[in-house]
């Protein structure tokens, strides 16, 4: 426990005698994020906040709903794809964006086009390089071209792509779309500090038929505070209302916080032991598939998910979110905690006495030196490296790490091509190179038929489980805090839906 | 005197110069900018795009020697990650940072000065102790843990003043009291030290023998004298105070420089970085520089030393 979390602690006993009443107040909804939007503008932003703040003020051509995982019609009211490499969209009549502008077909076709054009710059290319370019068919009816064939597009304009008014947009700029955001979605901005605050009020006109829920509270207004435990005192002071990514030990202490309610979701980012064994690894001890499967079977996931890692989260099997298109573990060898057996592994792999390797991380420490622990315990002596992000993944890229605790969210991109290929495509990151991975993976990802898709993907992650290239392990969860007055539903995704959140 | 302050400017400028090449050159070889610049999943090509855009493909030395071109004309060109000139944020930041700078000198002086008298006044006793205590625990204790303790006693418990932001003069009250009992300590001590000295000296002895009100002597005569090197340390503080609220601001919310800074770091935002150290730096070598001026205005001995 840190020196913060101690202070905490005699906080919230403090604060146990005598809360006061949190809420409504104004019908502002305050809440925090330790994070820092680089711009307003949904493609020129990388970070998880940006996200958050864009899914309020924009609305997307398709929406996903989060319960069912079923695409609905949000802008585009039907769709259909035309051919392998061509999609096209009836768009809905009569929506405006906050400053008036009506929506059409010129404002899909700009904001495509715009985006996608790699010198414009948008920071998101992973997003949107795969539209080749975005044609009008008449004022309510576009036709997307592809680069190649891209299933996943559904899902990417179910998300990370929102549409812009087309007028404001050519004049205002990514600058000006930052400092003033004009979008159709359920909350407008009202002011914005950049680096420090973010204003929003209620769309009163936002479109009644659209899928997500009409929003109730008035206004909200994000702070950025980068101390968990500020944040933390502040909803206990009722200068806030909502946090999250509140560590779990934090969580655990703001439970007993009679005016506060904690909340644990699922995320998408998992977690695994990643093992290089192309050539030239580092790691040559890893080219044993003997010593990856008794990694495999040194870790203890379900003791895990009960002490370090948090409720909400599950154990996985293969390498993808259980909830992504194309996410499968059946089929696939489960590798059950046996330190007995992963000895006998060693044993049989040459190394009796165990093996000494180095383990690279970035996040959750807590969580790697409790892998260390369960490898020292079948024999395996991990040394710990621990680093920032890009820091281990250019000594993974350039050979010089083998082993690593690594995690990846997926961008909250609902299919298995936002990750798969990333680790086993031949990309950067792939640090196996498995040609037969690879062509099943390049077969999922270009086929528009979801029963081809559904089958080249368990083929691959089958073959990436007997293989035990990786040591998959679970899914991260994240832990909400707010006021007892708010009604609020976490989802997988990590993006709060003030606009379905409810004062009680 | 005009010698020495010349002397000194040289050094100065030596300083900045040696401080602009640290900034610049720590910051490009501790990692590969542009792969950090590219993020979670950046492609080799995402990264050489990155790499010629913003010319870090050219020679170190030829990017040294534009940067410093356009730094010396406050252009430190834009910030990666607001994409606005970094010149213009730190300009917006800078008076939130004086001020909780300027707070927090004014309530270090205030706290230490009569301490230090008082510590002088009766060494070894009870006050002494007390003193030495509370200069001991100041410097001890973390400053993000002092911190922490105001909030949960003024902000959650008391409810009497804001736990983080900048919006009203209220807000600075705990970062305040926060960054001063840091540096109040190596204040009292020297305040102490400095009477105690002045004090036993035969010009006090002098004036008392003349029948002086002993506040006269104390405060007209022994303190004059002894708080001179405190006013160098404070400047040299305040300096310090400027360059170490990082930790400060970031708790406490407060849109200054040092959460600017945090916040560059967190996003790998290299010119923004490179542009407060250097600003922090040279603001120090500043109020360094006066300091040094101030002691050889006040004692000739440095002077000709």
């Amino acid at each position: 426990m840190t020196a913060g979390r101690v202070v905490l602690a005699i906080a919230i006993t403090l604060a146990l005698a005598g809360t006061v009443q949190a809420g409504k107040r104004d019908d502002t909804l305050r809440w925090a994020s330790n994070q820092v939007p680089e711009s307003l503008d949904a493609y020129f932003n990388n970070v998880r906040i940006g996200v958050i703040i864009a899914h309020h003020l924009w609305d997307q051509l398709i929406y996903r709903d989060p319960k069912t995982g079923q695409y609905k019609p949000l802008l585009a009211t039907a769709w259909k794809w035309t051919g392998p490499k061509s999609l096209e969209l009836e768009l809905r009549k009569g929506v405006r964006f906050h400053n008036g502008e009506a929506f059409d077909a010129d404002d899909v076709v700009y904001t495509l086009n715009f985006v996608s054009n790699p010198a414009n710059k948008a920071v998101t290319q992973q997003n949107v390089n795969w539209i080749e370019k975005a044609e009008k068919i008449d004022a309510h009816k576009v036709r997307i071209l592809l680069r190649k064939p891209f299933p996943a597009a559904l899902e990417y304009l179910a998300g990370p792509i929102p549409m812009y008014p087309n007028e404001y947009y050519a004049k205002a700029g990514p600058k000006g779309m930052s400092d003033k955001p004009v979008g159709t979605g359920p909350y407008r901005v009202t002011e914005h500090q950049p680096g420090r605050l973010v204003r929003f009020e209620r769309n009163k006109d936002y479109f009644k038929e659209s899928p997500r829920a009409q929003p109730t509270i008035g206004k909200l207004e994000l702070r950025l505070i980068p101390d968990q435990n500020t944040q933390a005192a502040e909803l206990m002071a009722k200068g806030l209302d909502w946090i999250f990514n509140v560590p779990p030990d934090q969580a655990k202490q703001l439970r007993a916080v009679r005016d506060l309610s904690v909340v644990a979701g699922e995320t998408m980012r998992v977690v695994w032991l990643a093992m290089a064994t192309r050539e030239g690894t580092p790691t040559p001890v890893l080219k044993d598939i003997r010593v990856r499967k008794a990694i495999n079977h040194a870790i203890n996931r379900e003791a895990m998910l009960k002490t370090v890692v948090g409720e909400s989260a599950r154990v996985i099997y293969t390498l993808c979110f259980p909830l992504q298109f194309g996410c499968t573990d059946e089929g696939a060898p489960r590798y059950a905690y046996d330190p007995a057996k992963a000895k006998a592994l060693l044993a049989e792999a040459g190394h009796p006495n165990g093996l000494d390797i180095d383990l690279y991380a970035y996040r959750e420490r807590q969580q790697t030196e409790a892998m260390i622990g369960y490898l020292r315990a079948a024999g395996i002596r991990a040394n710990l490296r621990y680093m920032q992000y890009a820091a281990m993944r250019d000594a993974l890229r350039e050979g010089k790490a083998g082993f690593a605790h690594q995690t990846w969210g997926s961008f909250s991109v609902n299919d298995v091509s936002a990750m798969m290929p990333v680790f086993f495509k031949f990309q950067a990151d792939d640090v196996n190179r498995d040609e037969k991975v690879r062509d099943l993976l390049d077969a999922g990802d270009t086929s528009v038929n979801p029963n081809v898709r559904r089958s080249a993907y368990k083929h691959a992650l089958t073959i990436m489980a007997e293989q035990a290239y990786v040591a998959p392990l679970y899914s991260l969860p994240v832990y909400y805090a707010h006021s007892k007055e708010l009604e609020f539903r976490p989802y997988a995704d990590e993006i709060p839906r003030f606009w379905e959140t409810r004062w009680k | 005197m005009l010698a020495y302050a010349a002397k000194r400017a040289l050094l100065a400028a030596l300083v900045a110069l040696t401080v602009s090449l640290a900034c610049f050159f720590l910051v490009h070889l501790s990692t590969d900018i542009a792969v950090a610049m590219a993020g979670e999943g950046a492609r080799a090509e995402d990264i050489d795009f990155i790499r010629k855009q913003y010319g870090f493909d050219r020679p170190l030395g030829v990017q040294y020697a534009e940067w410093l071109g356009r730094a010396v004309r406050g252009d430190f060109g834009d910030s990666l990650y607001f994409r606005i000139p970094v010149a213009k944020i730190v300009w917006q930041r800078l008076p939130v940072t004086a001020t909780l700078g300027g707070y927090a000198i004014l309530i270090a002086l205030g706290l230490s000065i009569p301490l230090g008298v008082l510590a002088a006044m009766r060494p070894n006793s009870w006050l002494d102790r007390l003193a030495l205590a509370i200069a001991v625990v100041g410097q001890a204790m973390p400053s993000f843990w002092f911190a922490l303790l105001l909030m949960l006693l003024f902000g959650v418990t008391l409810g009497w003043l804001p736990i983080s932001g900048s919006d009203t003069q209220a807000h600075f009250v705990l970062p305040a009291i926060a960054l001063a009992y840091y540096a109040a300590p190596a204040i009292m001590r020297l305040t102490r030290s400095g009477m105690l000295e002045v004090l036993g000296s035969d010009y006090i002895r002098t004036a008392r023998a003349k029948g002086l009100r002993p506040m006269a002597v104390l405060f007209k005569h022994a303190l004059r004298n002894a708080v001179i090197p405190v006013v160098a340390l404070a400047a040299v503080q305040l300096g310090f105070m400027l360059g170490g609220s990082v930790v400060i601001e970031t708790v406490f919310a407060l849109n200054g420089l040092g959460y600017l800074a945090w916040e560059a770091i967190l996003h790998n935002d290299f010119p923004m970085v490179q542009a407060i150290v250097l600003l922090i730096a040279l603001i120090y070598i500043v109020l360094t520089f006066l300091a040094d001026l101030a002691n050889g205005w006040l004692d000739p001995r440095i002077r000709i030393a």
